[in-house]
């Protein structure tokens, strides 16, 4: 067993609003438990600047297990820290040294503007699914599950697929700011169920045209948003988004 | 909506035609290989010669020819431009090390592997294409009825440079580096990622990123030692 306390220096990036410039602030913590959540460490921190009566450092989560995808930090150049397929607020202390010293950013890209510290504006996503990602259903009783059937191997692609939380680790971890890992698994979870057929051609024009228009950059198939996911989306999902993408390119509209 | 301009205008579209242009040089580089190994058959020269010759009289290649060079040149200017953007994507970047674990060295460097080997084409083309089109010096030869130009003492002469002879290793390296990631990365872009041929794609791109460099290398080494 390594320590149960360790003392930690933190570099945060502090930045007031979006037009401030920001600056890296460095601030020291002594007997961090090893058991918090890295979340649980900023709070920490948090407490001890209340008490210092300065302004606490802005940060977002909200289900603090894994699910809602909002814990976004880029810590020491990692998105969601040193583990791999861990959000933010499931990290936890133990994977860092007594003495050690944590740079914490915010998500960079152009679409990811900061708002306030370590919190930044992800409605880039939501443009892109309310642009094409979703289903129409028609309204009436719910449909007998069993009739339509569904192969085995579809159903668990699309499952897979649709465990992305839309948390961005994927933007922040490439080096392009590319958003093709998130937008590959929205468009793979509808394109591999009949469910999704209807707007199917329509649905991943629109969501590359969005995600184009708000300034994600081009993906040059590096990988690194596949090794940063904390919900484990394979790029094969990628390689299914340029297929569709180029098929529906190809196929003449109206 | 045209769809096929929308493709054109599209990041994915770059992509493709990064991909495209990036195939039709993996091609190349195999076709050029096979051409250039003949400089080792110990003939002085009368393989190569022939080979040099009849390439340059068949209007077929001379076609694909012109096409290379159009294509080199759509792959520069769509890597300027998805360099461009890329870099627009991400203004401020991070004080965090770029993350070494999470991707290869040669995915992250493209832009300078790309950047180094096209200033070693302009080395490589001023010196042996440019010369064998232009060279004044170009003895000719005869072999049985036909007489034709004896462009082996450019290449021979060359490669008895040990400078020059080890600028061309060295970028061969760096081709090497350009496609263990470009080589796979193009089948990604085609959509030809599929799970289960996921690893014979990367086994293929790897193989072919360490042979056919490591064959256009033996060249300049076995001729500089024949020279020497
Ligand atoms: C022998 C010559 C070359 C060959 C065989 C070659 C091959 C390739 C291939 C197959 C790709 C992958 C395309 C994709 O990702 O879909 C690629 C990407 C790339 N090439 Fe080249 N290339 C060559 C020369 C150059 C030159 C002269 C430059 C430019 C300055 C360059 C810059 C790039 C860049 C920046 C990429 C990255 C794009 C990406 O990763 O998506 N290449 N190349
Ligand atoms: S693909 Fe993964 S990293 Fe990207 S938004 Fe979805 S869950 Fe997050
Ligand atoms: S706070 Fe919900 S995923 Fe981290």
């Amino acid at each position: 067993m390594g320590k149960e306390n360790i003392g930690l220096t933190l570099k945060v990036w502090r930045q007031k609003n979006e037009a401030d410039k920001g600056h890296f602030e460095t601030y020291k913590l002594s007997e961090v438990s090893t058991h918090a959540s890295f979340l649980e460490m900023i709070d920490v921190l948090n407490e001890q600047l209340i008490v210092e009566g300065k302004d606490p450092v802005a940060f977002d989560h909200d289900c603090r297990e894994g699910i809602c995808g909002m814990c976004s930090m880029y810590i020491n150049g990692r998105a969601h820290g040193p583990q791999s397929a861990t959000t933010t607020c499931q990290l936890h202390m133990r994977h860092f040294n007594d003495g050690e010293t944590i740079t914490i950013e915010p998500w960079r890209a152009a679409p990811f503007p900061v708002i306030k510290d370590l919190t930044v504006d992800r409605s880039a996503f939501d443009q892109i699914m309310a642009a094409g990602g979703y289903v129409s259903v028609n309204t009436g009783n719910a449909p007998d599950g069993n009739a339509m059937p569904i192969p085995k191997e579809d159903a668990d692609e699309a499952f897979n697929a649709a465990a992305c939380i839309g948390c961005g680790a994927c933007v922040a971890a490439c080096k392009n700011a590319s958003a093709m890992l998130f937008v590959s698994a929205k468009v793979s979870q509808y394109a591999l169920l009949p469910q999704g057929q209807p707007e199917r051609k329509e649905r991943v024009l629109k969501m590359v045209a969005k995600m184009d228009e708000l300034g994600f950059g081009n993906c040059t198939n590096t990988g690194a948003c596949e090794a940063e996911c904390p919900k484990g989306i394979s790029i094969t999902n990628i390689a299914r988004l340029n297929r569709e993408f180029l098929s529906a390119s190809l196929t003449p509209g109206h | 909506m045209n769809n096929l301009t929308t493709l054109l205008k599209s990041s994915i579209g770059r992509k493709l035609m990064m991909a495209l242009t990036g195939l039709f040089l993996v091609l190349f580089l195999l076709i050029h290989l096979i051409g250039n190994l003949q400089l080792l058959i110990p003939d002085g020269g009368e393989a190569f010669n022939i080979y040099a010759h009849t390439m340059g009289n068949n209007p077929l290649i001379q076609i694909v020819s012109k096409l290379n060079f159009l294509f080199i040149i759509l792959h520069v200017i769509y890597s300027i431009w998805l360099s461009r953007l890329n870099k627009a994507a991400r203004p401020i970047g991070y004080a965090g090390k770029p993350a070494q674990a999470t991707s290869t060295l040669s995915s992250r460097n493209m832009g300078i592997l790309g950047t180094l080997i096209l200033a070693f084409l302009l080395v490589h083309l001023k010196g042996f294409w440019y010369e064998f089109k232009t060279g004044a010096d170009i003895m000719m030869v005869t072999y049985g009825t036909e007489t034709i130009p004896d462009v082996f003492p450019v290449v021979a002469t060359a490669y008895s440079n040990v400078w020059y002879a080890a600028f061309y290793v060295i970028m061969m390296g760096v081709v090497g580096f350009h496609l263990y990631h470009g080589f796979q990365s193009a089948f990604q872009t085609l959509g030809l990622g599929y799970n289960k041929y996921k690893k014979l794609i990367q086994t293929a791109g790897t193989l072919f990123a360490i042979l056919v460099p490591a064959l256009f290398a033996l060249i300049p080494i076995v001729m500089y030692i024949q020279n020497a």
